[in-house]
């Protein structure tokens, strides 16, 4: 076709129906506005908590770090510096602190001369208390400005002289490792990024006030330039003990992103559901301009216009309406981002960033990708109607006037049975890149089989009515049309079936979710009090005030735990490594375990997994594993131990609290191996008839004061009721998504029907003509508005269902690794059905109304 | 203008066509026909004879169980869908019984269709729509839109549209059907006048007698093929 006629195709038919274009249009821009949206919001909230970690880290080449909070021994140190290759290395002590307002912040203990050559962005600039900081102040001249060994001088960054509230030259109590020390603030930190709460001390000093001597956290490591770096990773590793790990700018990078990236990519698949959604929508609108031009497009046909430029010139349209929701999409969703950013949070409900309001960043690939995503959903829309378009025979459809129903023929079930049967298949595939991919491909097959089947299911719903030929001529006349043009109901439900079904697989999904918390919670939290000790930095409680807490009137027992951070790959964030009394004959009495204990083979020390740590590192209950645990404990500890090799994992426990996963020890294992008695959280059960407000004062006075400020003591349905707050957030995000999807499928359906009807025009001039009274077309309308809704609710829920199935069994799984068992929400499944019929009713009536309206000869060219 | 002489190459040949409907009954066989340049003739015959059927065999929209078809001394059998599409839009113009006007072009992008199709500049095919416009009594009403139009102004669009590109063949199915007798006369009148003003050889099928007689003469469709029909 020549470019002329093209546009004077497009334009003449988007001029006489230009709300079915911006329907279609907005219906795309909504889904590629949300996922950009979503998209940003992370990739903002990312790239600022990359930055605090950088920032943190310095700019060394390599770093080595230690796996637990215990550090390493510093004659690591000695080795590793004099490896080929390294240049200089910088021996680091990492702390978490907290200051006397509470702030916290994290306290770095550096040999300023070193750190000079390797990191020296962390080096302090000592300053004058009426001096300006200097931005670009070099470390010789910071430390010539004063001694850089002197064991008082801290420097603090902007941000943490900010939140401490304090100025130069004043002096700073610093709580860390349970230890309190004074400091006088020297000077400021220039090189450290804005909004990153940051302290740097002289090491020794550090070594020396938090009680960590021969201790180190971290070597940062300057290489030599042109050095092999993988040699001399492979040398440091080498020589590296088990409590330690090499971890470089990408190492770091990957467990930064790993630690929200399942919640980032499921959030970004759920907006992109929305896109779908969309998809459907204008295969609906295509389907029935389409329908609507059969005669037109042949006319074009016998005035020599080819099949391929007909099918061209259909998904040319599909591909404005895509560049122009696409385009409408990101403009919104940049204007979404930016308002969520300020407003929310760069966490999204998910908490991962807590506590920042990042800066929008813009993404330009990411953009082009959900232009190209927003222009597929259209086109892959227009695919089939411009199929048909080719497939149409003009002499036929001259005269049919593009009217096709053939109530003799039965609706093909191969197609959707090819989806469901790949839908299926795709639904047994493992994670792609510890994504769930497939299972999401799943999700678009499952869907896009359901509602290729809307034909065959609408006939087989109707089939008991259609036998029974019911006396109502309007009920009757609805059926009859209904039976026999089922392709019809397709098209119009095809939208909000795929969105009404994908809000009952999540509703499904999160009411099974936050079911199985619950009971989850109701099992772990069988005391009546818990207390817990924010941050490593306090030291916990030591034996004897466990002793002296457990004395407190009012208290029949009281367990302690310990829990601490270790690190078991340089690429993930540190698991939790929980000790805890755990009775080795019956581990389920102390742990939700998924399935039955193993006996413990002699000379092994049995650990049980959470279900992520087992996801995330691949451990099956029965196996031997290393843990990089302190062995710095009596002689009992076995030479295994010490090596880390001897590890049981006697079973699989289910830990919804700790999604980067958790591994529980009995607690005299740990003391054997580690030597730590010390612990940091603590479960209270009250005596018969004591109350828990004078409980919890009467354990409060008995706090060190140390203790005293860093202390959280909560009754058991006080944390489940926050618990289940958190996760109702966390999903708040997936309910607006879901519930704009399903406003979008409604107004497709509004859409559909009303183009539907106005374009039976002529049906009810020739009705009126035989007949029919008004209100009996309208009752016809009515009837089939209802029907329409009926098996719209009946497939969606059903698809709903299902889908909710891959989203329990395999995309959580693969995403969380938390399992759960299916709950369903009846009382959302009678709201939907009740919701959506009425809404169908309603639209077939108005757009009934208006098509009864005008006048049936000049039916043709009305709008709706 | 009057057909050229029997001796010259014909402008449409059909021979021994025979056309089967789905389930194999039998619309007509051994059907022949010639018809030179400048010719108009008119094809009667009963409801379901295959008159429209014949019309599409000729314009390649539908294919004949045996038999030749040549327009312009090209064998249809020779080509393949696009070519026939494309012998379809440079040689013949169509006429239909239902208009078929596109109503969300006006009457000037209605008319210049097939010009545009053919890839004539745009100015000049509207300047020759606009002509051909006031040629069928429409001058002026260029920017009207289909829906202000009456019966027998869309068919006078009709006309125009399958003048427009001075086909070598007018194909007309029933194109006076749908109008009151008055109109329908003018109508024809008017058809006739263009078609032989442009040189174009004519089918018209048609069931009224008053249409066939503006044809220079009249075949009768039947099973057996096209047979003269007698003057009266």
């Amino acid at each position: 076709m020549s470019g002329v006629a093209a546009r004077w195709m497009l334009l003449g038919e988007w001029r006489a129906h230009p709300g079915r274009l911006i329907i279609a249009a907005l219906s795309i821009a909504v889904g590629v506005a949300l996922g950009f949206a979503v998209h940003l919001i992370n990739a903002s909230a990312l790239s600022e908590f990359a930055r605090a970690v950088k920032t943190v880290n310095g700019d060394a080449d390599l770093q080595v770090h230690a796996a637990g909070p215990e550090g390493f021994d510093e004659g690591l140190y000695a080795k590793l510096a004099r490896i080929e290759g390294v240049e200089d290395a910088s021996p680091v002590v990492e702390i978490e602190a907290s200051a006397e307002n509470g702030e916290a912040l994290t306290l770095l203990g550096l040999d300023v001369l070193r750190a000079g050559r390797v990191t020296p962005s962390l080096v302090g600039q000592r300053i004058q208390a009426d001096e300006k900081p200097v931005s670009d102040a070099s470390p010789t001249a910071a430390s010539s400005a004063g001694d850089p060994f002197d064991a008082n001088a801290l420097f603090l960054s902007a941000h943490a002289l900010e939140t401490t509230g304090k100025k130069i030259g004043e002096e700073i109590e610093l709580a860390a490792a349970g230890k309190l020390a004074r400091f006088s603030i020297a000077g400021v930190l220039p090189g450290v990024a804005e909004g990153q709460a940051l302290g740097v001390v002289d090491i020794a000093a550090a070594q020396w006030r938090f009680d960590m001597l021969g201790r180190l956290e971290r070597i940062d490591f300057k290489l030599e330039g042109g050095a092999d770096e993988n040699g001399v990773r492979e040398k440091i590793a080498a020589v590296l003990p088990e409590n330690a790990e090499l971890v470089s700018a990408e190492s770091e990078a990957r467990r930064t992103d790993s630690l929200s990236r399942a919640y980032r990519v499921n959030l970004d698949m759920l907006a992109l559901m929305a896109l779908l959604t969309g998809g459907f929508l204008v295969f609906s609108a295509q389907s029935l301009s389409v329908t609507r031009r059969y005669a037109q497009f042949a006319l074009l046909r016998v005035l020599g216009v080819k099949r391929r430029a007909l099918t061209i010139q259909v998904l040319i349209e599909g591909m404005i309406v895509g560049a122009a929701g696409s385009a409408a999409g990101l403009g919104l969703g940049l204007v979404l981002a930016d308002a969520s950013l300020k407003f929310l949070g760069g966490d999204l409900g998910g908490g991962y960033f807590l506590g920042e309001h990042p800066a929008l960043i813009f993404a330009p690939y990411s953009a082009f990708g959900f232009f190209v995503l927003g222009m597929a959903a259209a086109i892959a829309g227009s695919l089939l109607p411009a199929r048909d378009v080719a497939r149409a025979q003009p002499a036929i459809a001259l005269k049919n006037i593009g009217d096709s129903i053939d109530p003799r023929s039965t609706p093909s079930a191969r197609m959707p049975a090819v989806l469901v049967l790949a839908g299926t298949a795709a639904a047994f595939a493992p994670a792609l890149g510890g994504l769930p991919i497939l299972g999401y491909v799943s999700i678009a097959l499952l869907l896009a089989g359901g509602v290729a089947a809307m034909p065959l299911l609408a006939r087989l719903l109707l089939a008991p009515l259609q036998k029974a030929d019911l006396r109502a001529v309007p009920a009757n006349l609805a059926l009859k049309r209904m039976w026999g043009a089922p392709s019809q109901a397709a098209i119009a439900l095809c939208g909000i079936v795929a969105s009404t079904s994908l809000m009952i697989a999540m509703a499904v999904m999160v009411l099974s979710f936050r079911q199985s918390v619950d009971e989850w919670l109701l099992r772990i939290l069988p005391a009546d009090l818990y207390i817990r000790v924010e941050g490593e930095e306090v030291g916990g409680f030591d034996r004897s005030l466990q002793r002296d807490l457990a004395a407190t009137p009012g208290v029949a027992a009281m367990r302690f735990r310990k829990l601490t951070a270790i690190r078991l790959s340089p690429d993930l964030p540190p698991v939790t490594l929980i000790a805890e009394h755990i009775d080795a004959n019956n581990p389920a009495a102390s742990l939700p375990l998924i399935d039955a204990s193993k006996p413990v083979p002699a000379g092994t020390t049995a650990v049980w997994v959470s279900e992520p740590a087992a996801g995330l590192y691949g451990y099956r209950a029965g196996e031997r594993i290393r843990l990089p645990l302190p062995s710095h404990g009596d002689d009992k500890a076995t030479s295994a131990d010490k090596t880390g090799a001897s590890y049981f994992v006697a079973g699989i426990w289910r830990d919804y609290g700790r999604q980067q996963g958790s591994i529980a020890i009995d607690d005299g294992d740990y003391v054997r191996l580690t030597g730590d008695t010390a612990r940091n959280d603590a479960w209270v059960d009250l005596a018969p008839g004591s109350d828990a407000a004078t409980v919890v004062a009467a354990l409060r006075a008995r706090l060190p004061s140390r203790l005293a400020g860093r202390l959280t003591i909560a009754e058991a349905k006080e944390i489940r009721f926050r618990s289940l707050e958190i996760f109702d957030r966390s999903f708040a995000v997936t309910y607006l998504l879901e519930a704009i999807a399903v406003l979008v499928g409604l107004a497709g359906v509004g859409a559909t029907f009303s183009a539907q009807t106005l374009a039976r025009e002529k049906e009810f001039g020739m009705l009126r003509h035989i007949g029919v009274s008004r209100r009996q077309i309208i009752g016809m309308l009515l009837a089939e508005g209802a029907s329409l809704g009926t098996v719209g609710v009946v497939v969606g829920i059903g698809l709903g269902i299902a889908i909710s199935q891959v989203l329990i069994h395999v995309v959580n799984p693969q995403s969380f690794h938390w399992t759960m068992e299916t709950r369903l929400p009846f009382v959302l499944f009678a709201t939907v059905t009740a919701a959506l019929i009425a809404a169908s009713a309603a639209t077939a009536l108005l757009a009934g109304r208006r098509a009864l309206a005008g006048s049936a000869v000049r039916a043709v060219q009305e709008d709706w | 203008m009057r057909p050229r002489p029997s001796g010259a190459q014909p402008l449409l040949s059909l021979q021994s066509l025979e056309k089967r409907v789905p389930g194999g009954r039998v619309l007509f066989e051994g059907l022949d026909l010639t018809l030179q340049s400048g010719e108009f003739v008119a094809i009667k015959g009963e409801s379901g004879a295959g008159k429209s059927t014949l019309l599409n065999l000729i314009a390649g929209l539908d294919v004949a169980d045996s038999g030749r078809i040549a327009l312009n001394g090209t064998p249809f059998e020779s080509l393949d869908e696009d070519a026939r599409t494309i012998l379809r839009r440079d040689k013949i113009g169509f006429v239909f019984q239902a208009f078929h006007v596109l109503p969300h072009l006006n009457l000037i992008q209605n008319v210049a269709l097939p010009l545009v199709l053919q890839h004539v500049a745009a100015a000049e095919a509207e300047r020759r729509a606009e002509d051909m416009l006031a040629s069928v009594g429409l001058k002026g009403r260029g920017r009207d839109y289909p829906r202000q139009l009456s019966g027998g102004e869309l068919q006078r669009v009709a006309i125009a549209r399958a003048l427009v590109h001075r086909p070598k063949l007018i194909l007309a199915d029933e194109p006076t059907g749908n109008l009151d007798p008055e109109t329908a006369m003018r109508i024809l009148e008017l058809f006739s006048t263009e078609v032989r003003h442009s040189g174009a050889a004519t089918l018209l099928v048609t069931h009224s007698d008053v249409a066939a007689k503006v044809a220079d003469r009249t075949l009768i469709l039947t099973r057996a093929g096209l047979v003269e029909r007698r003057a009266d």
